[in-house]
């Protein structure tokens, strides 16, 4: 094992004093001269023809400078379907759809206008479930696609599917099989610090534009074909990205209210700010799709697993953002997690008026997982096994090609589940019902980033300055999880300069080279990556100009002690000799040569050297770029073939519970949960990773669902969508890390953001069957499900 | 109707013209220019806006701005020291790790400092009763807890 100087340590928050002291500059915060408030007016029925739009009233308000509707503007389409507009024209397919918007003085003359505009709708028959959205005769959410082709029913023209192996064969060598119908519900990423961003034209047409997001470079792209259909082609967009107040994946598209803000701000030449309330983030931002998912699976007397057939219908909404893509990642463990040959996964993505969903946290991941682990549970069960020691018999190994072509170069699943089983003390522990339960789950994941795109590249750009500072430009968004932490870790450590003088600059389009976007638990891979190779190149740069200018900096240091002690005299050591570029080394800001003396003099601090390269003739300034893209494979979707990932995560979480008969009531005793990270780049920003994602997981476990009636969001504030507490998390969590030194990762270490709430759930529901005896299928796993499922019993 | 106010605002003594509607922490934000106080529900719900009146804390976003004509309210901004200095329970939250996106961190630290003000040695159902109002989606409130209770030794421990 390496020796690290800064890798392992609790380097803390470069951002983290500032945040404390209430200095941090949000959405919220920022204020451009001259700025507007924009505002948008959405629809009032789930389906519907519009009629007509009546602005005039709103246009005659006193402060209003715009007022803008699909007929007034240009057309501008949006998300990677092209089926989503800015502004609608003709028909509403939900409840959030944008029918109008107003750029006003102040946020209160805004909001007045919206009130005064009037919209002439004539409903329409409306879909409210993916299984109705599949029946004959449906009404379609979309008569036509996005180049005007006419539809004939809602299914989404997206195929994500997987075959291996034989499932007949696998089927007839089952002696046991168990099958079963799991969903999940919508769920918001509830960022604390709601959705917004500020749009704002120069003269010369180009658009910076302030935004909520983890996609900058996206973004840009997004925004510079707005900005083509908008009849200013060739003009650029900036993307700047404040700090953010939560992202979970709510920022890996681009936004209906980031165009509207950018067609107010071409109308009034002014720049135009939109932020969302809370009830506005609650019913008009995308949340995660909710899912249906059947699951058989089959193994042998020996509790080998010989298939699996899986299943799942999505709910996409009445548009298409990237969440669409979730099975894309659903494959991974539905092929991937446990050895398992034969093999069969297939997803149907259906149009509905309900609001339509994007990306969070785990992307598919939990959905799926929660129907694989429950019926683990389950298969356990009909083979008479215990679950613990069932997936064990069937837990992957490092070194093998799973059926997906996942190849696993470093696996510690063994040891997590291991660790979480001494944990809950399993032995003694499961099978004992009387109330009390424990039960486990596993996960895999992306652990090397994961390509989704032709480029899954990121860029960093380090320029040393006459100090020894090394100023940082990349493209991954901090959004909390620490992602400048372990950069500012990376660079330190593998420079060879301290955690204090580096500098890590604001993410911003114009400044920063280009970068896929912070999605993947990919950011401290991919940080830690670009950090190497860029590192790597300014030593051997330094190095070089060294050779020379090394020796007249140590002959400096001696002339100086000489000058003070006369009879000071230097080591017989012939420096310019010995000043060759592989003898130096630098480490903690002061270069030297590895096998001179260690006396102080013998050493020269970084800035010094570099002031000596750049103030001469001819002089140097030392900068260096790098462009990273890792090695792993985009996947045939269609087939389900290819090694998405560089490496890949692996994890158990274990639950001990209790269960109220009376009221249905679950209380946590506590958890267990174990992850394979390959190495502990920083163990509290680590932890606090996990423990923030557990508790997410906590949450879709046991209460979070956006509650819709036929379409309508019903609990749009934190009153009726409840996210944990300090009290529901009033529960000791045990955690360890597995440490696997994985060979692709930034010193040994995988990605880590998403898989905290990935087996949280399963993980929690089987506690409660041993607990009680009854599996709820349907998350949220509330009170009244278990009373009823108690019921039937 | 706008009427004039004044209240001690971190140590000074502050007037503004205020609308009946206003709340506290429109005053706070747009008028006075202190950003610190975050809005993050508007409802009282969520706890980001929370800051001391009269040594309490409360939801600035519920508060109405009349209300605080005579009082004393300390916000964000108040409790750093001299010469960029935080204050302890400040640098308990940067030493244990309890800061990520930091939305929640400066209400999450008024209420905090409002327990610890009023309870010097919380045991940790206290610490967590004390903070119930305050939602954090990124941490799991487990490091938020810990420098907590980091702060009340260091309080305690200071002469």
């Amino acid at each position: 094992m390496t020796d690290f100087h800064y890798i392992g340590k609790e380097t803390k928050r470069p951002a983290g004093p500032d945040k404390a002291a209430g200095k941090a500059h949000y959405i919220h915060d920022l204020v451009r001269p001259g700025m507007l408030f924009g505002k948008i007016k959405f629809s009032e029925h789930p389906h519907a023809h519009i009629k007509n739009i009546d602005i005039s009233r709103a246009e005659r308000l006193p402060g209003v400078k715009a007022v803008i509707t699909a007929y007034n503007t240009p057309e501008l389409r949006i998300g990677f379907l092209r089926d989503n507009f800015a502004l609608k024209k003709d028909k509403v397919r939900q409840y959030r759809d944008e029918v109008a918007a107003v750029a006003a003085t102040d946020p209160e003359t805004a909001e007045e206008a919206i009130r005064l505009i009037t919209v002439e709708y004539e409903p329409l028959p409306g879909i409210f479930s993916p299984h109705d959205a599949l029946k004959d005769g449906a009404p379609l959410v979309h008569e036509t696609d996005a180049r005007g082709r006419a539809r004939s029913d809602n299914v989404l023209p997206l195929r994500f599917h997987h075959e291996s192996g034989d499932l007949e064969v696998g089927r007839s060598a089952a002696s046991h099989s168990a099958e079963g119908e799991f969903s999940t519900p919508l769920v918001q990423q509830c960022c604390m610090g709601t959705a917004g961003c500020i749009a704002e034209f120069s003269m010369s047409n180009n658009l910076t534009i302030w935004a909520k997001t983890q996609i900058p470079f996206l973004a840009q792209r997004d925004f510079n074909r707005a900005l083509s259909d908008m009849g200013l082609g060739g003009r650029n967009t900036r993307v700047i990205v404040p700090t953010l107040g939560g992202g979970f994946g709510s920022g890996l598209d681009t936004h209906t209210y980031e165009y509207i803000a950018i067609l107010l701000a071409f109308q009034t030449g002014r720049p135009v700010k939109i932020v969302y309330t809370r009830d506005e983030e609650f019913a008009f931002l995308s949340p995660r799709q909710s899912t249906h998912t059947r699951i058989i699976q089959g193994c042998d007397s020996e509790g080998r697993l010989t298939f699996r057939h899986v299943e799942v219908l999505q709910d996409n909404g009445a548009y298409t953002s990237w969440g669409a893509t979730y099975p894309s990642v659903m494959m991974l463990p539905a092929t991937s997690l446990y050895r398992v040959p034969n093999v069969y996964f297939d997803s149907k993505l259906v149009y509905t008026n309900n609001t339509y969903c994007q990306a969070m946290r785990g992307y598919g991941n939990p959905e799926l997982t929660w129907a694989l682990e429950s019926n683990m549970d389950e298969l356990a069960g009909e083979a008479g096994i215990d679950p613990a020691d069932f997936r064990m018999i069937n837990c992957n190994e490092p070194g093998e090609t799973t059926p997906m072509g996942l190849k696993v170069s470093t696996c510690g699943l063994k040891e997590c589940l291991e660790s979480v089983a001494e944990k809950l003390d399993w032995k003694k522990k499961h099978g004992k019902g009387k109330r009390r339960g424990v039960g486990m789950a596993s996960l895999m994941h992306v652990g090397g980033s994961g390509r989704i795109y032709r480029s899954d590249a990121s860029g960093l750009i380090i320029k040393l300055d006459d100090f020894g500072n090394a100023n940082v430009y990349y493209g991954g968004i901090e959004m909390g999880q620490g992602l400048h932490t372990f950069l500012t870790q990376a660079v330190a450590e593998a420079l060879g300069i301290r955690p204090e003088n580096v500098i890590i600059n604001p993410t911003d389009t114009g400044t920063c080279p280009w970068d896929v976007g912070t999605h993947a638990s990919r950011g401290a891979f991919m940080a830690g990556n670009t950090a190497i190779l860029a590192a790597e190149k300014l030593r051997r740069r330094i190095f070089e100009f060294a050779e020379e200018l090394f020796p007249k900096e140590v002959a400096k240091n001696i002339k100086k002690l000489q000058k003070k002690d006369p009879d000071f005299k230097a080591p017989d050591f012939d420096v310019a000799a010995a000043a060759k570029r592989d003898r130096f080394e630098l480490k903690d800001g002061f270069i030297f040569i590895k096998d001179a003396p260690a006396e102080g003099y013998m050493r020269v601090e970084l800035g010094r050297l570099l002031r000596a390269i750049h103030f001469r003739n001819q002089g140097q300034m030392l900068t260096a770029d790098v462009f990273y893209d890792p090695p792993n494979e985009l996947p045939d979707f269609e087939k389900g073939y290819g090694n998405i990932s560089a490496t890949y995560a692996y994890g158990a979480q274990g639950a001990e519970v209790e269960v109220d008969t009376e009221t249905g009531e679950v209380e946590i005793i506590r958890m267990a949960a174990a992850h394979d990270v390959g190495k502990v780049l920083n163990p509290q920003t680590l932890k606090g990773q996990i423990y923030g994602a557990l508790a997410q997981g906590v949450g879709y476990a046991l209460y979070e669902e956006i509650q819709s009636h036929e379409g309508r969001i019903l609990n749009p504030d934190f009153r009726d969508y409840k996210i944990p507490g300090t009290l529901d998390m009033n529960f000791p969590i045990d955690l360890e890390f597995i440490e696997t030194d994985d060979e692709y990762g930034p010193f040994g270490s995988k990605g880590v953001g998403e898989p905290g709430l990935v087996p949280t759930a399963p993980a929690i529901a089987n506690a409660i069957y041993d607990a009680v005896g009854v599996r709820v299928h349907d998350l949220p796993i509330t009170p009244e499900k278990i009373l009823a499922a108690l019921n039937k019993k | 109707m706008r009427i004039n106010i004044s209240f001690m605002l971190n140590g000074s003594e502050v007037v503004v013209e205020v609308e009946g509607h206003h709340r506290l922490i429109d005053v706070l934000r747009d008028q006075l220019g202190l950003t610190g106080t975050k809005e993050g529900c508007g409802k009282g719900e969520c706890g980001a806006c929370s800051v001391l009146v009269d040594g309490r804390a409360v939801n600035a976003c519920l508060y109405p701005a009349l209300e605080a004509e005579g009082r004393s309210v300390t916000t964000i901004e108040g409790l750093r020291g001299p010469n960029n200095e935080l204050s302890t329970v400040q640098q308990a939250f940067v030493d244990q790790g309890a800061i990520q996106c930091g939305f929640c961190t400066p209400g999450m630290i008024m209420s905090a400092k409002a327990l610890l003000d009023s309870n010097p040695d919380p045991t940790e159902e206290e610490i967590r009763s004390a903070l119930l109002g305050n939602l954090c989606r990124c941490t799991g409130y487990v490091q938020i807890v810990e420098a907590v209770r980091q702060a009340a030794v260091q309080l305690r421990d200071k002469p």
